[in-house]
C-alpha cells in the first residue's frame, strides 16, 4: 500500500507543505471571497424565487419544464455549493451570523445538526475506513472485498439505483444512526429527539413543495406538484452521483481500522489523498458539484472556502507527484462507469 | 378606519406566516435583504448618507437607519457593524446627532485609533451608499428630565462626542442656558467640533474652557473643576480616559458632590494584577470549547475557536456580548471582581476564566 511506502520523514514533509498551502489561503481570505459566496447565495435565491414564480403562473407544459429546471438548479446550488460548504465552516471566518456553520439550515429533509455530525465528524475523520466511515456505500453497499458478502448484495445494483431517487431521504435516515440505539452508542431519548427534529424539518419541506406551492398554483396545482417532485428527484440523483464519484471510483483506496492507529497528521493527509477522486470539468460543472469535483482538496482542507480549491489544486498535485502519491482525477462519465462496475462486481462474492 | 386596523394587522401577520412557510428553511428576510438590507426585520441596518471630516483623524458618519430603529436620546451610544476585508466587526460609538421626533438620519463621530480596524475604516474608507449593521441605542449617560439646574460637561479627546449630542439637543430646544464645558485635548487642531463649540460660545450662553496637554501637560481633577468656580452646584457629565474620570470621581466624592457626577468610560483599563489563571471555556449553545490563558478574554478565545458570539464595544460598556454563566468562575479584567454564581450575566469581552467555565452562548 502506498501508505507504507512513505517514510515517517516524508510524511512530516508532506504535512508541512500541505499545512503551508492551507495557511497561505487562510491568511489571504478577504473581500473577494466574501463577495463570491454572497454572489452565489444571491443567485441561488433569485433562481429559486423565479422558479417558484414561473411555476405559480405556468399555464403550459413548456413553462412547467422551465420552472422545474430552474428549481432543480436552485436546489442543487443550495445543497452543494452553499449548504455543504457553509456547514463545513468554510465561511465562518466572515463572522456573518447569516452565513455561518452554526446557524445554516439547508433545503433538504435532514436537519443541519444531524448531517453535520455524521458528515463533518465521522466521514471526514474516518474517510474510507471500512467499518468506520458511515458515508453511503460502506455498509449498505459492498464495494470492497474486505466487506463480507451476503446474498442481499445480489440486489445492490437495483437498490443503489433506487437510492439515487430518494437520496435526500436516505441521508436523513442514515445520519440519525438509529441502529446506534441497539448497539448502545446512542440513548433512546437522544434518538427520539433526533427523530422528532427530523420529522419537523421534513414536514416543513414536504408541506412547502407538495402542499403549499401546489395549493397556491390554483388550477396548476398538479403541474406544480409534479415540477417540485421532479426537482427534488433530479437533485437527489445529481448529489448521489457526485457523492459516489468522490470516494468509490477505481483508484480510491480503502483503509482498515488498524491503519488508523498512531496515524500522524501527514498520514491523515495521505489517507485523504488516496481515498478521494477529483472530477474534471468546466467552471459551471465545478460550481454545480459544490466543488466536490475537487474532492482531494476538499478532504485535505474541508474548511477552506470552496472557491479556493481550483486555485490550490496545482500546488496539491505537485506535492503528490513529488512523493509518488496518485492524484486520482477523471471525467464524470469515466468515473461513473468505474463505480457502476464496482457495484456490479461486488454484488457477487 | 380604526375598526379595520386589527384586521389588517392580523391579515399582515397571516401573510407573514405564509411567507415563512413557503420560504422554509430560509426566512422571508433572507429574500428581503437581497432587495434592500434596510427592510430587514431581523437585523437592523443603515445606509451611510454622508461622511464629513472633522479633524485630521476623525470624521462624522451620517447613517439613515432602516426599519426597526427605535430612536435614541442624546448621549447614548450605538453598536455599529461593518465588514472590513470580508470580516464582520462591531464597535460601539456615541451618537452625536440630536434625536429626531420622527426617524431621520443619525450621526456617529469616530476618531481613528492606531491599529483600530473599525475606526480607521469608518474615518478613512467608508463612503456614502455603504450599508452598516446597527444595534439599538443604549446607555444612561443622558440629559435629565428636569433641566432647571445649571450644567457642567467635562470632556477629553473623543469624549466630547456624547456631550456634543447633548449640547446640540439643548441648543435646538433653546435650553442651552447656564452651561459650562471644560474640554481637554492635545492641541487646538485636534479638537473635534471646535468650530461648532466656539460658535455656540459666541451666540449663546455656553462657557468653554479649553486645556491643551501639548502645552500644559495633563491637568489634575482640581485644575479642571477649578475653571468653573460653582462646579459643586452643577449637574456634571464627564467623558474621557479612565485616569481622568477616576480623578474626578475621587475629587467629587471628597467634596461631597459624588452624586452630581455622571461618567461615561470609553476604554477598558485593566485593573492591576487582574489576570486570572485561565482555563477551559465551553460555549454551551455554540458547542465550542477553547482553552484560554489568563489575559485572553472569553470573547476573543471563543471567536478564535470559531464560535459565533455576540459582541459590541469589546470594552465592557455596551453589554451586547453578555452570556449567562452556567458553571465555573470568571474574573472581570477591569475590576478584578470574581463571580461564580450560575445565572450571572458575564460580559465576555472583559472576562477571563478562573478554571473551567461554561457560558450559555
Amino acid at each position: 500500500m502506498t501508505f507504507e511506502r512513505l517514510a515517517p520523514d516524508d510524511l512530516n514533509v508532506i504535512a508541512r507543505e500541505l499545512d503551508a498551502i492551507r495557511d497561505e489561503v487562510r491568511a489571504g481570505l478577504g473581500e473577494r471571497d466574501a463577495a463570491y459566496i454572497r454572489r452565489v447565495i444571491a443567485a441561488q435565491r433569485a433562481l429559486e424565487a423565479s422558479a417558484r414564480a414561473v411555476l405559480l403562473t405556468a399555464r403550459s407544459r413548456r413553462a412547467t419544464v422551465v420552472g422545474a429546471g430552474l428549481l432543480t438548479v436552485a436546489k442543487v446550488l443550495d445543497n452543494m455549493e452553499i449548504g455543504h460548504n457553509v456547514m463545513h465552516g468554510q465561511w465562518d471566518w466572515m463572522r456573518d451570523p447569516r452565513i455561518h456553520s452554526t446557524t445554516w439550515e439547508w433545503d433538504a429533509v435532514s436537519t443541519a445538526a444531524s448531517w453535520k455530525h455524521a458528515h463533518n465528524y465521522q466521514h471526514h475523520t474516518y474517510t474510507n475506513v471500512v467499518g468506520k466511515d458511515r458515508d453511503l456505500g460502506y455498509s449498505a453497499i459492498r464495494v470492497h472485498p474486505d466487506q463480507p458478502w451476503h446474498p442481499v448484495y445480489l440486489l445492490q445494483p437495483i437498490y443503489a439505483a433506487a437510492m439515487a431517487l430518494i437520496f435526500e431521504w436516505g441521508i436523513a435516515v442514515y445520519d440519525m444512526e438509529l441502529d446506534g440505539v441497539r448497539a448502545g452508542t446512542k440513548t433512546a431519548a437522544q434518538a427520539k429527539q433526533e427523530v422528532r427534529a427530523f420529522a419537523r424539518k421534513a414536514g416543513r419541506q414536504v408541506a412547502k413543495d407538495y402542499l403549499l406551492f401546489p395549493a397556491l398554483s390554483g388550477r396548476g396545482a398538479r403541474r406544480t406538484l409534479m415540477a417540485n417532485l421532479s426537482a427534488n428527484v433530479l437533485r437527489s440523483v445529481w448529489t448521489h452521483t457526485i457523492v459516489f464519484m468522490g470516494h468509490l471510483p477505481e483508484g480510491a483506496e480503502m483503509f482498515t481500522e488498524e491503519q488508523l492507529e498512531e496515524e500522524t497528521r501527514g498520514g491523515w493527509y495521505v489517507r485523504q489523498v488516496l481515498g478521494s477522486c477529483n472530477l474534471d470539468g468546466s467552471r459551471l460543472f465545478h460550481l454545480l458539484t459544490g466543488h466536490l469535483s475537487f474532492q482531494i482538496e476538499h478532504h485535505l482542507f474541508p474548511d477552506i472556502p470552496s472557491n479556493r480549491y481550483p486555485e490550490i489544486a496545482p500546488g496539491v498535485r505537485d506535492v503528490c507527484e513529488r512523493f509518488g502519491l496518485p492524484y486520482a482525477s477523471g471525467r464524470l462519465g469515466r468515473q461513473y462507469r468505474s463505480v457502476a462496475k464496482k457495484i456490479l462486481r461486488y454484488a457477487v462474492p | 378606519m380604526r375598526a379595520f386596523a386589527p384586521d389588517t394587522a392580523r391579515a399582515r401577520e397571516r401573510l407573514r406566516d405564509l411567507a415563512t412557510l413557503i420560504s422554509t428553511p430560509l426566512v422571508p428576510d433572507d429574500f428581503v435583504e437581497l432587495v434592500n438590507p434596510l427592510w430587514s426585520r431581523r437585523q437592523l441596518a443603515g445606509r451611510v448618507v454622508a461622511v464629513r471630516r472633522e479633524t485630521a483623524d476623525s470624521a462624522t458618519v451620517t447613517i439613515r437607519p432602516g426599519t426597526g430603529w427605535r430612536g435614541h436620546r442624546a448621549g447614548q451610544h450605538v453598536t455599529v457593524g461593518v465588514e472590513v476585508d470580508g470580516v464582520r466587526h462591531q464597535r460601539t460609538y456615541s451618537l452625536t446627532s440630536p434625536p429626531h421626533a420622527s426617524g431621520g438620519p443619525i450621526a456617529i463621530t469616530v476618531k481613528a485609533t492606531r491599529g483600530g480596524v473599525v475606526s480607521t475604516h469608518l474615518v478613512r474608507r467608508i463612503a456614502p451608499g455603504a450599508v452598516v449593521f446597527l444595534g439599538q441605542a443604549t446607555g444612561d449617560f443622558t440629559l435629565p428630565e428636569d433641566r432647571s439646574e445649571s450644567l457642567l460637561f467635562i470632556t477629553a479627546g473623543s469624549g466630547v462626542t456624547p456631550v456634543m449630542g447633548m449640547l446640540r439637543t439643548l441648543a435646538r430646544t433653546g435650553e442651552l442656558g447656564d452651561v459650562a464645558v471644560v474640554h481637554v485635548d492635545r492641541e487646538p487642531g485636534s479638537v473635534i467640533f471646535a468650530r461648532e463649540l466656539r460658535s455656540l460660545v459666541s451666540s449663546r450662553r455656553l462657557r468653554l474652557h479649553e486645556h491643551y496637554t501639548a502645552r500644559l501637560g495633563r491637568p489634575s481633577a482640581a485644575a479642571i473643576v477649578g475653571r468653573v468656580e460653582d462646579w459643586r452646584h452643577r449637574q456634571t457629565w464627564a467623558c474621557g480616559p479612565g485616569e481622568l474620570l477616576d480623578g474626578l470621581q475621587t475629587h467629587f466624592a471628597a467634596a461631597g458632590a459624588g452624586d452630581r457626577l455622571r461618567v461615561e468610560r470609553f476604554s477598558s483599563e485593566t485593573a492591576a494584577g487582574a489576570g486570572a489563571p485561565g482555563g477551559h471555556v465551553t460555549f454551551v449553545r455554540s458547542g465550542v470549547t477553547a482553552s484560554v490563558d489568563g489575559t485572553t478574554t472569553l470573547l476573543a478565545a471563543g471567536e478564535a475557536a470559531g464560535a459565533l458570539l455576540p459582541s459590541g464595544c469589546r470594552m465592557g460598556i455596551c453589554r451586547t456580548c453578555v452570556g449567562r454563566l452556567r458553571a465555573g468562575v470568571v474574573r472581570d479584567l477591569r475590576t478584578g471582581d470574581v463571580t461564580g454564581v450560575p445565572g450571572d450575566a458575564v460580559q465576555t469581552c472583559v472576562s477571563v476564566p478562573d478554571g473551567p467555565v461554561e457560558i450559555e452562548l
